[in-house]
């Protein structure tokens, strides 16, 4: 189970193929991948792996992809309009 | 990586420095017999073992016979010193000595070159030698662009008041020993002793040779021709099944290095790094009394989980209460993502972070998000301004209290 981070991704991105498949490109440490319906899969085991690299965040609108920390000041990582 | 000595002295014999004549491995009493045979006089038979004290130990024989020399290979073939047993017996002619000299190369850490060494009171440790009669010693430091010549060698030896035709055999010896120091990217090339035999020959008597480990790659070419195998481990004992586990948790991931562990008998788990860095702090830590359980390096950004699986694997040692996570100031690893690896290790392991972690003091990038992490664990940590040495000490300290 992850200790440090966590991610949510909105339906609008989860369900878009296209999406999905920039999701997979730009994550460095695996955090997606595809799921066989053709949605996201979020793999559990990546995700304290996460290097704050904000690349997630520009996949989709505005908000559609959120980086929790899940430690300190337990800030929110997204894209802002 | 350290030669076993018939391989240190087939290196020495291909570039033209003179052998006791035989010098060959046996590996059956029978083969030793065959040698003892060709050689046709009395012999010394020696295990080939990468540790010191064989004389001591029964791993030198001596023999005058064929038959002898099968009796003394069988007993050193069986013989194990200081848990190695032996790769085989080196047979070699036995002469009458009338003087022994030493001849070494290795590297001056201060000077940053190479240093030819050459004593004229060979056979014990040049250390004792240096204590003991430094007038004996002469030392030469010397380039690694420009070729030890014949002529640097003579001035070297005959600084030790050594000449005539002795000093002309001695400088060509010396002289070879210093190419191959650095044709091949040796850390040590030694001849001790080197013996003046009572007819005035000159012969490596015992040689001793240790590689660079980053040379291996470039020298494939004599290792193969030695007969070393090129994925051949040489450590100075066996590894343990601890250390063996720490290679597999580094193997396990390509990213950084976190496992390169060395094995001792304490109780504070050591998780350091940065070079230099990390032999600072083991000193640090013993300075003020602590007794480290194992020398375990973390570096070049390890994933998280690789340094999980370290943690963990710290953590499982009998007899380890606590760790202390500590290097130098690093650019080149995340100190947030090895805080968060070795915090999951110990959760993992069924401990506190607080209570199992002495003191973390990673200093460097991402250190504002590490130290986040670390608060919100409840565990000790600090900044550059906290030096290495007083961080071993705070880690002592907390041993001493529980």
């Amino acid at each position: 189970m992850a200790l440090f981070i966590a991610v949510e991704v909105s339906p609008a991105v989860a369900n878009d193929a296209e999406l999905v498949k920039k999701l997979v490109e730009v994550c460095p440490v695996n955090i997606f991948a595809a799921g066989t319906g053709g949605g996201v899969q979020i793999v559990e085991k990546n995700l304290d792996e996460c290097t704050l690299c904000e690349l997630c965040l520009d996949v989709g609108a505005p908000g559609s992809v959120r980086v929790k920390r899940l430690y300190g000041d337990k800030e929110v990582l997204e894209r802002r309009a | 990586m350290r030669f076993y000595e018939y391989e240190s002295k087939r290196l020495f014999g291909k570039h033209g420095v003179p052998l006791p004549t035989g010098s060959k491995v046996a590996h059956t009493p029978q083969e030793a017999s065959a040698i003892a045979a060709e050689i046709a006089g009395p012999v010394v038979l020696k295990s080939q073992v990468l540790t010191g004290g064989r004389m001591k130990a029964g791993g030198v024989l001596f023999s005058d016979n064929p038959a002898a020399a099968a009796a003394a290979a069988k007993k050193i073939l069986a013989l194990t010193i200081n848990g190695h047993t032996p790769r085989g017996v080196l047979v070699e002619a036995r002469a009458p000595i009338a003087q022994e000299y030493y001849v070494g190369v290795t590297w001056d850490g201060v000077a940053r070159l190479p240093v030819m060494i050459c004593s004229d009171m060979g056979g014990i440790d040049i250390e004792e030698v240096a204590e003991t009669h430094p007038q004996h010693i002469a030392k030469r430091n010397f380039s690694t662009l420009l070729p030890f010549s014949d002529f640097m060698a003579k001035e070297l030896i005959a600084s030790l008041n050594i000449s005539g035709s002795d000093l002309n055999r001695l400088a060509q010896i010396t002289a070879g020993l210093a190419r191959i120091f650095i044709t091949y990217g040796l850390t040590l090339a030694e001849i001790n002793p080197l013996a003046k035999l009572a007819d005035g020959r000159f012969v490596c008597l015992d040689g001793h040779v240790d590689m660079e480990d980053d040379a291996r790659d470039s020298q494939k070419a004599i290792l193969k021709e030695l007969g070393i195998d090129p994925e051949e481990k040489r450590q100075a004992r066996p590894p343990t099944d601890f250390e063996i586990k720490g290679v597999a948790v580094d193997a396990g991931d390509h990213r950084g290095v976190a496992g390169n562990v060395v094995e001792f008998d304490g109780d504070l788990g050591l998780v350091i790094g940065a070079g230099g860095g990390s032999l600072t702090l083991f000193d640090a830590i013993r300075k003020h009394g602590g007794r480290p359980a194992n020398y375990c390096e973390i570096g070049g950004n390890p994933s998280v989980t690789k340094t999980c699986e370290l943690t963990k694997l710290i953590l499982s040692k009998p007899g380890v209460k606590k760790i202390a996570v500590m290097m130098n100031v690093v650019s080149n690893t995340r100190v947030d993502i090895v805080a968060r690896g070795v915090i999951k290790g110990v959760i993992e392991s069924g401990h506190k972070p607080s209570e199992k972690i002495a003191i973390f003091r990673i200093p460097g990038s991402w250190e504002t998000e590490g130290f986040k992490i670390l608060k919100h664990y409840g565990v000790e940590y600090c900044d550059r301004t906290v030096s290495m040495y007083e961080a071993a000490g705070r880690a002592v300290a907390k041993m001493r209290v529980g």
